[in-house]
């Protein structure tokens, strides 16, 4: 396959990853406002806009649908904040009445369009499940424009949206317009949203959001670190599944894009080093069979201290399991006590704590009550 | 039964059978669940339907539901690693599996007779023609009885769980302590959207299942104030819009569950104006109705202070109130006639003097200030 040959596959690429950029980038933001749903809910609210654009300028040209695109989705917004802030209607019933909604204005819209004898509305459906085959080097262009519109005012106002995303109430106190900020976050969000609904779709657009960010999220703690890696991983995914999905044939490339995005936040899930789950499950490994030998000794001890004279006085099973939490391995432990010297086996089913074993229950105890 | 009506029946049934497990998960603000499991449950009807090679089998049903639940089970796990908050495990899972379930329809596309637009928009008007017959007799069409179904199943279960589900939903951690095991009535509730979702499917599409799931229950919570009224109002909420979006979609031969959806929100829309207590009509109304109340207190308050008082001849006189408490004239004519009216006040001569009635409330405006 000849990367730079193919023009329609050089097209798609660029465009998948501009929006993989944008939606990256911004979708960090939503993602630490705790707003990863918004994405979902612009995308499907913005299809009345695209329907409405279509109606009055009767052409396909990717700017005006956008706009009206991007007009939707902010209204849509508008209703949700209107809506929790004066009802008590939970914020996400109040978006997912907004998504479903709107779309559904939308399709009544857009079938309204489709019974008209017009030649040029065949294609708006593409809006629906994305076609990024179907992109053209206009729309491309279209979506560099405003995506790196987005990524500018992003780095502008850097310090503001951090502000925002991480604490609302000092800013305020700072004097800093929040409210109008929130907006103009969500404006920026309305139009990355955008950007992507030709190349994945309504449904696939909120991953695009959402997924960079929470793989980037486990990679660092930090802000500027986790918008780069977001976007990178955004620009990955989407040049990554437009490249397949036209090797592969009869591979959609917004699903493809959406997998390789989902492949990404899982093997980041696993390994990220840190937070990751497999050190989580190593670190537990390592740390569970000592928290339950702990527990055991312990109990050993406090029953031997009952008869100082004998030490050799050996204490069943039946007692250790009832001084012990349900569906404990009591065998297995006694086992390994007794591999580490700290427990004796004195007679069938009968334990005695060692010098060593009574010696280190003392230091545990001095620990505990010294503390 | 005419098509017509047929569909009309159709979308009522699901509307309501929607609405019933949507109302508690408006109440548990999980609603946006309903969006990931109805997009999610894709790739469970493909995959059925790759085994049986049949659109109407009921092991598509089944097959769907449990990946709704596996949906669910995924957002949790998510969310229990405590890695990915709640909103972002949604909304990571549910793209992922409709990619899937997208990806294998198009991979098989010339041997499959389903697409993802069916899935998606659904498509009301051709319900009609899947019927189910019984020994050569028609007995109305298949989505009907399906949809009736799990409108029984989900009302039978919701009656005999009532106790349990109220419980889990306004107060997990007594539901726990009690012995009620929310976890379990959890995903009872999560496989009654699944299979509801489902069911619902290629009748009218995943986008007016949530719209339906949620909007009759919101507007319900907008007027009810206990739970059985709420549940019993999103049901016939979500019938009457069922049958306004029905009507339009007939009137103007566009999308049915589009329409449907649309007059959800237009439901939605008019009582959130409208509702008689929280609407924000009411609101205003409230809110200026307050603003009246206290000016008059003030006034009562500002004429006992001055009343018997040398200068009272001029601070009491009815054309110079306005520059004494600092209104507005429009305002102030408004305000000491609302005062009269009420028997707060009366005129004499030029002067406005309160009444004893007058003179008891603007002490008591006086004691709550000095209380406060």
């Amino acid at each position: 396959m000849d990367f730079f040959g193919d023009y329609t596959l050089r097209v798609v690429a660029l465009g998948s990853g501009v929006l993989g950029a944008a939606a990256g980038a911004l979708g960090s933001f939503a993602y630490l406002r705790r707003q990863s749903l918004v994405g979902d809910a612009l995308s499907h609210a913005a299809l009345p806009g695209i329907a409405i654009a279509f109606l009055l300028t009767g052409s396909k040209a990717p700017l005006p649908i956008m706009l009206g695109a991007a007009l939707a989705g902010w209204i849509a917004t508008l209703a949700v904040r209107l809506v929790v802030r004066r009802s008590r209607v939970p914020y996400d019933s109040a978006l997912g009445m907004a998504l479903a909604v709107f779309f559904g204005l939308g399709l009544v819209l857009l079938t309204w369009i489709q019974k008209r004898p017009d030649a040029a509305q065949a294609g708006l459906e593409s809006f629906l499940f994305g076609q990024a085959a179907s992109l053209l080097r206009e729309d491309v262009v279209a979506m560099t424009i405003l995506g790196a519109a987005c990524l500018i005012v992003l780095a502008l106002l850097w310090k503001e949206f951090k502000l925002l995303s991480f604490d609302t109430e000092f800013g305020e106190s700072l004097g800093r317009p929040m409210r109008r900020l929130d907006g103009l976050f969500t404006l920026l969000l309305v139009v990355a949203v955008v950007i992507g609904l030709r190349t994945v779709g309504v449904v696939l657009m909120s991953a695009m959001v959402v997924a960079p960010a929470a793989a980037a999220r486990q990679l660092t703690n930090r802000l500027a670190p986790m918008v780069i890696i977001a976007a990178a991983i955004g620009v990955f995914s989407g040049v990554t599944g437009a490249v397949l999905s036209s090797v592969v044939p009869h591979l959609p490339t917004g699903p493809t894009i959406v997998l390789v995005l989902s492949t990404v936040v899982v093997v980041s899930l696993v390994f990220a080093p840190k937070r990751g789950l497999l050190w989580r499950w190593i670190r537990l490994g390592r740390l569970q069979p000592a928290a339950a030998l702990e527990p055991v000794l312990m109990h050993l001890y406090a029953l031997a201290q009952q008869h100082p004279d004998e030490p050799d006085h050996g204490h069943g099973l039946a007692v250790l399991r009832t001084m012990s939490p349900v569906g404990a391995d009591l065998e297995r432990v006694l086992g390994d006590l007794q591999a580490r010297g700290l427990v004796n086996a004195v007679g069938e089913g009968l334990w005695a704590p060692t010098p060593i074993g009574r010696r280190e229950a003392e230091k545990n105890l001095d620990r505990v009550v010294g503390s | 039964m005419s098509p017509e009506l047929e569909i009309l029946a159709i979308a009522v049934v699901t509307a309501v059978a929607a609405a019933l497990p949507g109302t508690y998960l408006v109440l548990r603000r999980t609603a946006m669940v309903s969006d990931a499991i109805s997009h999610a449950i894709l790739p469970g009807i493909v995959v059925a339907f790759f085994l049986t090679q049949n659109l109407n089998s009921p092991l598509l049903l089944v097959a769907a539901a449990a990946t709704g639940v596996l949906t669910v089970v995924l957002i949790e796990a998510l969310i229990r690693s405590r890695l990915v908050p709640e909103d972002a495990s949604i909304g990571i899972v549910f793209p992922a599996l409709f990619s899937i379930g997208v990806i294998l329809i198009s991979r098989h596309a010339s041997d499959v007779h389903l697409d993802t637009d069916a899935v998606l928009l659904g498509e009301l008007a051709f319900a009609p023609f899947q019927r189910l017959t019984v020994g050569g007799i028609d007995l109305g069409p298949t989505a009907l009885w399906s949809m009736g179904t799990i409108l029984l199943i989900n009302a039978a279960l919701i009656i005999l769980a009532w106790k349990e589900l109220k419980l889990a939903t306004v107060d997990a951690s007594l539901a726990a302590l009690l012995g009620f095991h929310p976890l379990v009535v959890h995903y009872g509730l999560m496989t009654m959207v699944s299979v509801t979702a489902v069911g619902a499917f290629d009748a009218v599409g995943s986008i007016l299942v949530v719209a339906l799931m949620i909007a009759p229950p919101a507007t319900a919570y907008l007027l009810a104030e206990r739970l059985g009224p709420m549940i019993g109002l999103a049901a016939v909420i979500a019938a009457v819009a069922a049958t306004m979006g029905w009507a339009a979609a007939m009137a103007l031969d566009v999308s049915i569950a589009g329409s449907i959806a649309t007059a959800c929100g237009v439901v939605f829309a008019v009582a959130f104006l409208m509702a008689p207590e929280r609407g924000l009509v009411a609101q205003a109304r409230r809110r200026s109705g307050q603003r009246v109340d206290f000016a008059v207190r003030m006034l009562l308050v500002h004429l006992l202070h001055h009343e018997l008082t040398p200068e009272a001849a001029e601070e009491c006189r009815e054309d110079g109130l306005y520059r004494h408490l600092g209104w507005r004239e429009s305002w102030t004519r408004k305000v000491v006639g609302k005062a009269e009216h009420r028997n707060l006040i009366e005129r004499r001569a030029e002067l406005v003097l309160p009444t004893d009635q007058g003179r008891r409330v603007a002490d008591a405006a006086v004691i709550g200030f000095s209380d406060s």
